[in-house]
């Protein structure tokens, strides 16, 4: 098999996919993925679309997390904003494509106002900074309920387009569908711009990044931005998945699920946030196959589910530190050169002595 | 705040001391991060967890096992440290040297794993059990305070007094403080590393165990008892991050800021106001208000 590494025309080395196989690939993924929903069951659409969502959710934290550095422990802070204005803009009566749009908007804005102080702090400061971000906007949904009904909670309008209901499983799926593939599109050229290359620049050195002339405070803005609005999407998706939203639904638990997704992905990659959703989104549906095979007192409970996500945490971080995503690039690697065998290629260096502290 | 009448001053001391008792538990709960945080630069989110664990494990020596209140306190102790020794020293060891968000990772996995452990052990209901302070109060100028509460004051002075002892006087306490600010250097001078870093985890976990021995009876044994450990992050980082006296005064506020906001500012800032005050200090004063310079070297 080759990779080509000698590209003949410039259109050549600019586009997204390179080789012929590549484009084969992702050609039979995305015809599976439309006619998937045809052919399981109505349940496992929803369950599709759903996956979808925290792919979504997933891309947003990755750009901030993986790409520029930056822990956000209250990521689902932007979800809920995004969520509460696609539900009141719909209810005001603005067509469905301008309300996912004003809602990532809003949602971006939020990112903006946590962005601006935020950028003051580093590391594990900036993770304490965002969590209580966090908690504050649930307090304040579950307050303001003029506006966010409370805890009580608010119901969701059926997604319209055009004049068609799109409320259905099977034309949300192809919603959802639709939105993850403009998503990834925009943050794939995203990170080959030169923006996208700060925003790497920026998590690896921040002194580097400025000696090279990036501005590191608007670099470091602009990722939460534009992590905000992809999130605030996500949020106002989820919202019609769940047909009605609560404070609690956009809870810390929302927030440490999606930086699982993105840390057992494998950092720093696209295509590791979009593992992470998958494996962190199934893993609920898996439990609960595997519950009858267990003793019914530990089955029934929800710390099983608890427990399980810790456990597979505590795997990654052990064994596989750079995620689903580094195991992939490895196992492709092994492939390429098949009847070779490259040793120590993946090695990981051991760095000791080194302090974060300064 | 203007003049006091009789019952609004006796109502200021009772919030007064109701704060410090709260503040008092944040206190050693973040007290206790920043000595592991300090020791081996990995901030335990599973802390909350250690601390709820133990309230669990009190529950059941005394209400279900039936022992004395004063046998099952040193013997939760005790096994909370074991516990957290371990996890030091079989577990966070394996990621030394690598970035600090693996730490927050693997202690965040650790902390859902014993929440959920707990939960399938246990089950999900809230539940409580005597100790010899139940139901008493004392009454000290007009305000009328749990006895628990002043014993969670005494607590928490005794055990930083005796943490304090120990850092400062003891050939360890000092091993412990020189290997905290560069290890290779305590261990190019013979300190023994490793050891020093599992001992202070479980001094840590002892500290956790004895607040939510103490916190427990005043809210409930319940799961959610966790959430004591983000009033104590945010105590932290108030305090300036890696600094002992930061830790205790951070705890302190965080505890007034919640009992006075609660009566005095409208409905619903109580769950709020320490955040709001953790954001606007860490807007004006990025280092906390009594942080170590921290500086990133290029």
């Amino acid at each position: 098999m080759s990779r080509d590494n000698y590209q003949t025309s410039y259109a050549e080395g600019r586009a997204l996919l390179r080789t012929r196989e590549q484009r084969l690939l992702y050609g039979a993924l995305a015809a599976a993925l439309v006619v998937a929903p045809f052919a399981i069951p109505t349940f496992y659409v929803g369950e599709a679309s759903f996956i979808f969502i925290m792919c979504i959710a997933s891309l947003g934290l990755m750009t901030l997390t993986g790409f520029t550095g930056q822990v956000s422990l209250g990521q689902a802070a932007f979800l809920g904003i995004g969520a509460y204005t696609h539900a009141q803009l719909l209810t005001l009566g603005l067509p469905l494509p301008l309300s996912l749009l004003a809602a990532a908007i809003t949602a971006g804005l939020a990112g903006l106002a946590v962005g601006l102080p935020a950028i003051r702090v580093s590391g594990l400061h900036l993770a304490v900074v965002t969590l209580a971000f966090a908690i504050v906007t649930e307090h304040v949904a579950g307050r303001w309920k003029s506006v966010t009904g409370g805890h009580s909670g608010l119901a969701v309008p059926d997604p319209v387009l055009f004049g068609f209901s799109l409320g259905g499983p099977l034309p949300f799926y192809f919603l959802c569908l639709a939105m993850l593939a403009l998503v990834l599109w925009l943050l794939l050229n995203l990170m080959r711009s030169a923006t996208g290359r700060a925003f790497v620049g920026v998590r690896d050195s921040e002194a580097a990044a400025q000696g090279l002339g990036i501005h590191v405070a608007r670099t470091k803005v602009l990722a939460f931005v534009i992590s905000a609005a992809v999130s605030g999407l996500a949020g106002a998706l989820l919202a019609h998945q769940t047909q009605f939203i609560t404070p609690e639904s956009f809870g810390l638990a929302l927030s440490l699920q999606l930086v699982l997704m993105v840390f057992i992905g494998g950092m720093g990659s696209l295509r590791g946030a979009i593992f992470g959703a998958l494996l962190i989104g199934m893993l609920p549906s898996l439990i609960s196959l595997a519950k009858p095979l267990l003793p019914a007192r530990i089955g029934s409970q929800f710390g099983l589910e608890l427990f399980v996500y810790g456990a597979v945490l505590v795997f990654f971080v052990l064994l596989e530190p750079r995620g689903i995503n580094g195991r992939w690039v490895r196992i492709r690697s092994a492939l390429d050169e098949f009847p070779l065998r490259r040793r120590g290629g993946f090695r990981r260096q051991k760095a000791y002595m080194r302090s974060e502290r300064g | 705040m203007g003049a006091f009448d009789s019952a609004s001053l006796s109502q200021f001391v009772q919030l007064g001391l109701q704060g410090v008792s709260t503040g008092a538990i944040y206190s050693l709960v973040a007290l206790g991060l920043v000595l592991g945080y300090k020791a081996t630069e990995v901030l335990n989110f599973a802390h909350g967890d250690v601390l709820m664990l133990s309230s669990f494990a009190a529950w059941y020596f005394i209400a279900e096992a039936g022992l004395s209140f004063w046998f099952a306190l040193p013997l939760v102790v005790l096994l909370a440290a074991l516990l957290c020794w371990l996890l030091e020293a079989r577990v966070m060891r394996a990621i030394v040297g690598q970035p600090q968000f693996a730490g927050v990772m693997l202690t965040i996995g650790i902390g859902f794993m014993i929440r959920g452990g707990t939960s399938m052990v246990f089950g999900p209901d809230s539940r409580s059990y005597p100790t010899p302070w139940t139901g008493h109060a004392t009454t000290l100028g007009g305000a009328i305070v749990a006895d628990l509460n002043l014993v969670i004051i005494a607590a928490a002075l005794g055990v930083t007094a005796l943490l304090f002892v120990f850092l400062q006087r003891t050939a360890l306490g000092v091993a412990i403080q020189a290997s905290s600010q560069n290890q290779l250097a305590s261990y190019l001078c013979g300190v023994r590393v490793k050891r020093l870093n599992s001992l202070v985890w479980a001094i840590s976990g002892a500290i956790a165990a004895l607040c939510g021995i103490l916190l427990a009876p005043i809210s409930l044994v319940d799961l959610s008892l966790w959430f004591v450990m983000l009033k104590a992050l945010a105590a932290l980082v108030l305090g300036g991050f890696g600094s002992v006296p930061g830790a205790i005064l951070g705890g302190l506020l965080i505890g007034l800021i919640e009992q006075f906001s609660g009566v005095y500012l409208p409905d619903g800032f109580k769950d709020v106001m320490p955040y709001l005050v953790l954001i606007a200090v860490l807007v004006f004063f990025p280092r906390g208000l009594i942080g170590e310079a921290h500086g990133r070297r290029v």
